[in-house]
């Protein structure tokens, strides 16, 4: 079993006595990358201003390398780098001004390391410049390189595509992957759960307060079903034949949760949720029954699926 | 101390990239020629009207001698007497017009005439934004996220605040000395000027009266100015804590500084208001002898009331910024 990083135990938060976070707890483990998943609205963003002591909690404690954050911040925060919300940095002081403050409240930053951030976020050449004349893309990066500034052993990332075009975005989750391979945990929190899948270890999903599941993403995403579409040239029989076979269930439009962009793709589809291995052989018996098969398309769930129905199900009980 | 050192380097250098004080000496040196313009319109008319400035001293002091030798004035009426006996007869030993300018009187004029409005809106283009300005910005996340406990933040703060009171005060101070000098030279640090007046609402004592050389006058009025502005610097400090927004946490302690003048100038009846801090800035007016805003104020009660809105505001703005939430 590794370390845990960051230990967060029965967090609570109650502001003018109402309960916004209640009973949050969830380890991030050395080397890892912790998804925190939740709608807009949930306790997330209070959530990870509770864990860098931006915002007390009511009770529950926040460890990080052991040090509690409330009562040993000088200690705790050492191992944590952090951009909430939006990169926040002096917009009119240079690069290099940014970061050469970030290094003066820290122990020990050589003007040396300074410089190495600024290659690792590949600001090396604009670092001179004044980070008003940045893109929003740039100050990411150089929010980024902050928080790396004091080798922290764990980096929080609060919402970080947001304002990213597509291709930042893929540079991020690169980058991201490869601090993690470097040993350094990293927890980052969205609410686009496209994102997490892509990029987390482990994902902790929050809803009105409350974690509502933790545990490894593809342990999540075997708990949703899998669908399986399929695009055929005489429906009709096809859809006789599918449930002759007794294995295949017809799912309405009301009850799925695909993307509408996947359907589009394939306009008229059967969705269907069957075991996997029937597949192959459904598809033999179409074709030998001359039904034209021009897409069979296994669909994993998307942890939005897995969500909504958590939270569904945490409604209807 | 531990780390303070580089953080108090790091509130300086950020004030200074923002270019306030840029803007605060481009102020001056846009004034400053104006009022000693006015100044020297002002001996203009006077050099025009008196001619011989020595017969006139000499008529003063003879209606001075007049009165000392007289048994019907009371001792320590003729003991201020001597005194201003004295301060004429370096006038003409020295051969120096009173009523003609000089950089350094006119530095004091300035220096006296600003402590309640001028200087305290100069700093409030400082200090207001200190907090509010960074929760604003949202780099207060910046600030607090890091292994620095945050007293230590605010004591940062609070000393590069401390450090460009001082020097608003004496660019202020050096720039009038340097503008005025060009026109009216820059002798004048010799000259006596009167000082040690206690004052009531309706009489002035001046048996404690005596002359300074007016360096030395200078000096002690400096240092008031900077206390005053020191106290206005802390309580804008504690307003940017307790208040979000730069705009209404600039507006609310200029609306409290105006206010204090404004009060000030109505002779008031209403004798507690002497409590309030607006109207104890004006620390000069006790050295030069001019009635105090309301009665029961010296220059100890007012130094006595500043500092106990200065500790009490450094105790709220520590003790709220210590603790409080940010959630946005």
């Amino acid at each position: 079993m590794m370390e845990a990083v960051l230990t967060v135990h029965r967090l609570h938060k109650k502001i003018k006595g109402r309960t916004i976070i209640e009973e949050v707890s969830f380890d991030v483990r050395e080397g890892e990358i912790f998804g925190f998943l939740g709608p807009n609205g949930s306790g997330k963003t209070t959530t990870i201003r509770m864990l860098v002591g931006l915002v007390k909690p009511t009770s529950g404690e926040v460890r990080i390398s052991g040090h509690d954050v409330a009562k040993h911040p000088e200690q705790a925060l050492r191992h944590v780098g952090c951009i909430v919300e939006n990169p926040e940095v002096y917009t009119y002081l240079t690069g290099w001004d940014n970061l050469a403050f970030s290094a003066r409240m820290l122990d020990d930053v050589a003007e040396e390391r300074i410089r190495e951030v600024a290659r690792i976020v590949q600001l090396d050449d604009r670092i001179q410049h004044k980070v008003k004349t940045y893109s929003l893309g740039m100050r990411q990066r150089l929010g980024i390189a902050q928080a790396l500034l004091g080798r922290p052993k764990l980096l929080i990332l609060d919402e970080p595509t947001n304002g990213l075009d597509p291709k930042g975005i893929k540079e991020l989750r690169e980058f991201v992957r490869r601090l993690a391979a470097g040993g350094l945990s990293v927890l980052i929190s969205s609410h686009l759960l496209s994102e997490i899948q892509l990029l987390c270890d482990r994902v902790a999903i929050i809803s009105e307060g409350r974690v509502i599941a933790e545990g490894s993403v593809e342990e999540l995403v075997e708990k949703a079903g899998s669908y399986v579409l399929w695009q055929l040239d005489r429906p009709d029989v096809g859809r006789e034949l599918l449930e002759a076979s007794g294995q295949v269930k017809f799912v309405t439009e009301v009850e799925h949760r695909l993307d509408e962009a996947v359907l589009a793709s394939l306009p008229g589809a059967i969705v269907t949720s069957m075991p996997k291995e029937l597949v192959a052989p459904m598809i033999d018996l179409l074709v030998q029954q001359n039904v034209g098969v021009r897409a069979a398309l296994p669909i994993a769930p998307t942890l939005e699926e897995l969500f909504l129905g958590m939270t569904e199900g945490e409604r209807h009980a | 101390m531990h780390k303070l050192l580089p953080l108090i380097q790091n509130e300086t250098l950020k004030i200074w990239k923002k270019r306030r004080f840029y803007v605060i000496i481009a102020i001056l040196l846009a004034l400053i020629p104006i009022f000693t313009y006015a100044e020297l319109k002002v001996a203009q008319n006077n050099a025009d009207k008196f001619t011989d400035w020595r017969s006139q001293v000499l008529q003063r002091m003879t209606d001075i001698e007049n009165t000392l030798s007289s048994d019907r004035i009371p001792e320590e009426w003729k003991r201020s007497r001597r005194v201003l006996l004295g301060q004429l007869q370096y006038y003409l030993d020295h051969d120096v017009d009173p009523s003609a300018p000089n950089a350094v009187t006119f530095t004091r004029g300035f220096l006296s005439n600003s402590v309640t409005l001028f200087i305290p809106l100069l700093i409030l283009a400082l200090g207001s934004d200190l907090i509010s300005g960074e929760r604003t910005s949202g780099t207060i996340k910046l600030l607090l996220t890091r292994p620095v406990r945050r007293w230590k933040v605010l004591l940062s703060k609070l000393c590069a605040l401390v450090l460009y009171v001082s020097l608003t005060v004496v660019v202020t101070a050096l720039l009038c000395y340097g503008i005025s000098g060009l026109v009216f030279g820059y002798e004048g640090w010799g000259l006596p000027i009167f000082t040690g007046f206690r004052m009531t609402r309706d009489t002035i004592d001046s048996s404690q009266a005596h002359a300074v050389p007016q360096w030395q006058y200078m000096l002690m009025m400096a240092g008031l100015v900077w206390y005053s502005a020191l106290v206005v610097a802390v309580l804008a400090l504690m307003v940017s804590v307790l208040i979000r927004s730069t705009a209404a946490s600039m507006l609310t302690m200029m609306a409290t500084v105006i206010a204090g003048t404004i009060l000030s100038n109505m002779s008031s009846s209403w004798t507690s208001a002497k409590y309030l801090f607006a109207v104890n800035l004006n620390l000069t007016g006790y050295l030069d002898g001019s009635p105090p805003p309301i009665d029961g104020m010296s220059l100890s009660f007012s130094l006595v009331v500043l500092a106990i809105w200065g500790i009490v505001g450094l105790i709220v703005a520590f003790g709220v910024f210590t603790k409080q939430d940010i959630l946005n």
